[in-house]
């Protein structure tokens, strides 16, 4: 078919064809190769940081605090500091995040007012998280009383993801076709009705996605951590949230710049386990948006 | 049942550490309750780790926490009452003693170790032998930028080619000292050099390139050395040790490694020293300083300054004796702390 409509075609349309043929593949392969770096890099660094830091890593490594010495130096303090972090930010973020995505996106009537919020919330998301950290020290380390506490830490991050999870939010509730909120008016429903028994679950496995992702990013951090008081050095681990705590970025950032080769094996030990812990939480959220999307049934 | 397992590790650590591992404990009965809270400069981070480590070991029931918020940061906390020790890898400031007064604290200065600054090489730099002062101020100093770029243009019988300068970031206590010591003058340096917060990226900067000239902390020196090659320094001041000395344990600890060794310090304040787990703590830091700073790559002070700086302690002399001294460059703590 192709063939005949080309043999029909004059000799300088063919030429045209073959050219945009050409152009075609060249992007192909050039979109490809800049694929490939970022694999390739991201390869590398797997590379170097399992085979300097995975025989580190033992029972004693998880369950041992730090120490000056290299080989009985362990992550117990940052791993749980780390997972309070994670559990209490979650819990902070996720009502308030979802709850502002829903307001703006259901109830909010196009004003000034509302466009100049959304451009603050895109703005907030570019924002360096040092920022964040210097404001987490004011508000809540120093103005509120709580200190360089495991709270401080995560009210500091929450509003780090904030922005994230609001506008992931707004994106999935966005995916909800105008039909069904239409379909669920027609048949008697309130505003709030429609949103808690239709919009909101069709939305979910996109909302708490971005969440999750938010999260993810969240453990990753040391700036904001470092400048609101977090420390380096503690031997308990936290029990309760006003306690003070370490992360395991901040530990992994201490043992990088020590002189030590040894202590360099330990970083890359806890690296591991740091992306170890990432990877976990990537795909719980790919488990639960498989799972309920395939709830969704309109 | 869980302490009996921790009472059981930790012995077989003990034992598997040998006799080396003795450290004296300051008082029969541990301390019951209570936090010690430290801070400061990442220089003095590994001692006070040591020194937290081995104190929480003996006294279980003491939360002691160490943050790193730098020199100049862990001051500021200081100064806000928000910790009780903070580590310094330079004697305080007269604006820093001024807000400490105003804000009514009192404070003990407690030297801990010393810390040497070590010019390196590649080792296939087979022309320095040696250098002077004068000439590393006149590569670093802030005239040479986009001027010295060539080895002969240092000593016209070096080879004609490019040299290339790694050091300290310029937000580091190390690059506070090294420019103060060698161009005269805090923070005034040439800025054409690769400059870097975190020294084992110029330990890799200098062994891959045959043409490099590097100062960082000497504990990154001592554990690369066969990558490295160390250049003595000449200061011309006979009284200190005659010629080109090169910095080692020895030579840092008689002070004839000079201009480029510093003094490293713990503040307390004289409040938080008042509670008894805080003192214990203190005391504990410098009975033990000498087994333990060695440890983390430090050079210890010699036992009669540590026995000073208790003395100090003891009789609650507090402020610092470098305020009048406006630098510590070339300065024996024991003589200083003599005068006292």
């Amino acid at each position: 078919m192709a063939k005949k409509l080309r043999k029909r075609m004059s000799h300088k349309h063919t030429k045209r064809l073959k050219f945009y043929e050409t152009q075609d593949s060249i992007f192909k392969y050039v979109a490809m190769s800049f694929t490939g770096i970022g694999i390739i890099v991201l390869g590398l660094l797997l590379f170097n940081v399992f085979s300097s830091g995975l025989s580190r890593i033992d029972w004693d490594f998880l369950t041992s605090f730090p120490s000056r010495r290299a080989s009985s130096a362990g992550i117990f303090a940052a791993w749980t500091g780390t997972l309070w972090i994670m559990v209490l930010t979650t819990l902070i973020a996720f009502p308030i995040g979802v709850s502002a995505g829903i307001y703006m996106e259901e109830y909010n009537n196009k004003s000034k007012l509302s466009n100049i919020i959304e451009i603050n919330i895109s703005n907030l998301a570019g924002v360096p998280s040092i920022i964040y950290g210097l404001l987490g020290l004011e508000i809540f380390a120093r103005a509120m009383g709580l200190g360089g506490s495991i709270l401080t830490g995560a009210l500091t991050l929450s509003l780090l993801i904030l922005p994230i999870i609001i506008v992931s939010t707004r994106e999935s509730l966005k995916t909800v076709p105008y039909s069904i909120r239409e379909a669920s008016y027609a048949l008697g429903a309130s505003k709030w009705q429609t949103i808690w028994a239709q919009v909101l679950p069709a939305s979910l496995p996109g909302i708490v996605t971005g969440v999750i992702l938010a999260i993810s990013r969240a453990i990753g951090e040391t700036a904001p951590l470092v400048v609101i008081g977090a420390l380096t050095f503690v031997s308990f681990i936290p029990t309760s949230f006003t306690d003070e705590f370490t992360v395991l970025p901040i530990q992994i950032f201490n043992w990088v710049s020590r002189p030590q080769i040894e202590f360099t094996q330990n970083a890359a030990a806890a690296i591991i386990i740091l992306l170890s812990i990432t990877f976990i939480m990537n795909g719980i959220a790919v488990y639960l948006r498989y799972r309920w999307q395939k709830k969704v049934k309109w | 049942m869980k302490k009996s397992i921790v009472f059981l590790i930790s012995a077989a650590l003990l034992w598997s550490c040998g006799g080396s591992e003795k450290t004296k404990s300051t008082d029969s009965t541990a301390i019951v309750g209570g936090d010690i809270k430290i801070d400061g400069s990442s220089t003095v981070y590994p001692i006070s780790e040591a020194f937290a480590e081995e104190f929480q070991k003996e006294n279980n029931e003491v939360k002691v926490t160490v943050a790193v918020s730098g020199t100049g940061g862990g001051f500021k906390k200081f100064i806000r009452k928000e910790i009780d020790v903070t580590g310094a890898s330079r004697p305080i400031k007269k604006s820093e003693n001024e807000d400490a007064v105003k804000a009514g604290i009192e404070y003990y200065e407690i030297p801990v170790a010393y810390d040497g600054l070590a010019v390196v090489i590649n080792p296939q730099n087979t022309w320095v032998d040696f250098l002077t002062v004068e000439e590393l101020k006149k590569i670093w100093e802030p005239a040479a930028q986009g001027k010295i770029v060539k080895w002969n243009q240092i000593r016209p019988n070096w080879p004609n080619e490019e040299i290339h300068l790694f050091g300290a970031g310029t937000e580091s206590g190390t690059f506070d000292y090294f420019t103060e010591a060698i161009v005269g003058e805090s923070k005034a340096c040439r800025g054409d050099y690769t400059a870097s917060e975190d020294d084992n990226v110029l330990v890799q900067g200098v062994a891959g390139d045959k043409l490099a000239l590097a100062f960082f902390g000497y504990a990154y020196y001592k554990e690369n050395a066969p990558k490295l090659k160390i250049v003595p320094i000449d200061d011309k001041n006979d009284t200190n040790g005659k010629g080109a000395i090169a910095p080692n344990e020895s030579s840092i600890i008689d002070g004839s490694y000079q201009p480029l060794s510093r003094p490293l310090f713990i503040y307390v304040n004289k409040a938080s020293a008042d509670r008894t787990e805080v003192s214990a703590f203190v005391n504990y830091a410098l009975q033990n300083a000498s087994i333990l700073v060695p440890e983390t790559g430090y050079v210890p002070l010699t036992s009669a300054t540590y026995v000073l700086a208790k003395k100090r302690f003891d009789t609650k002399k507090t402020g610092s004796v470098f305020l009048q001294l406006e630098s510590t460059v070339g300065v024996k703590l024991e003589d200083v702390l003599k005068v006292e």
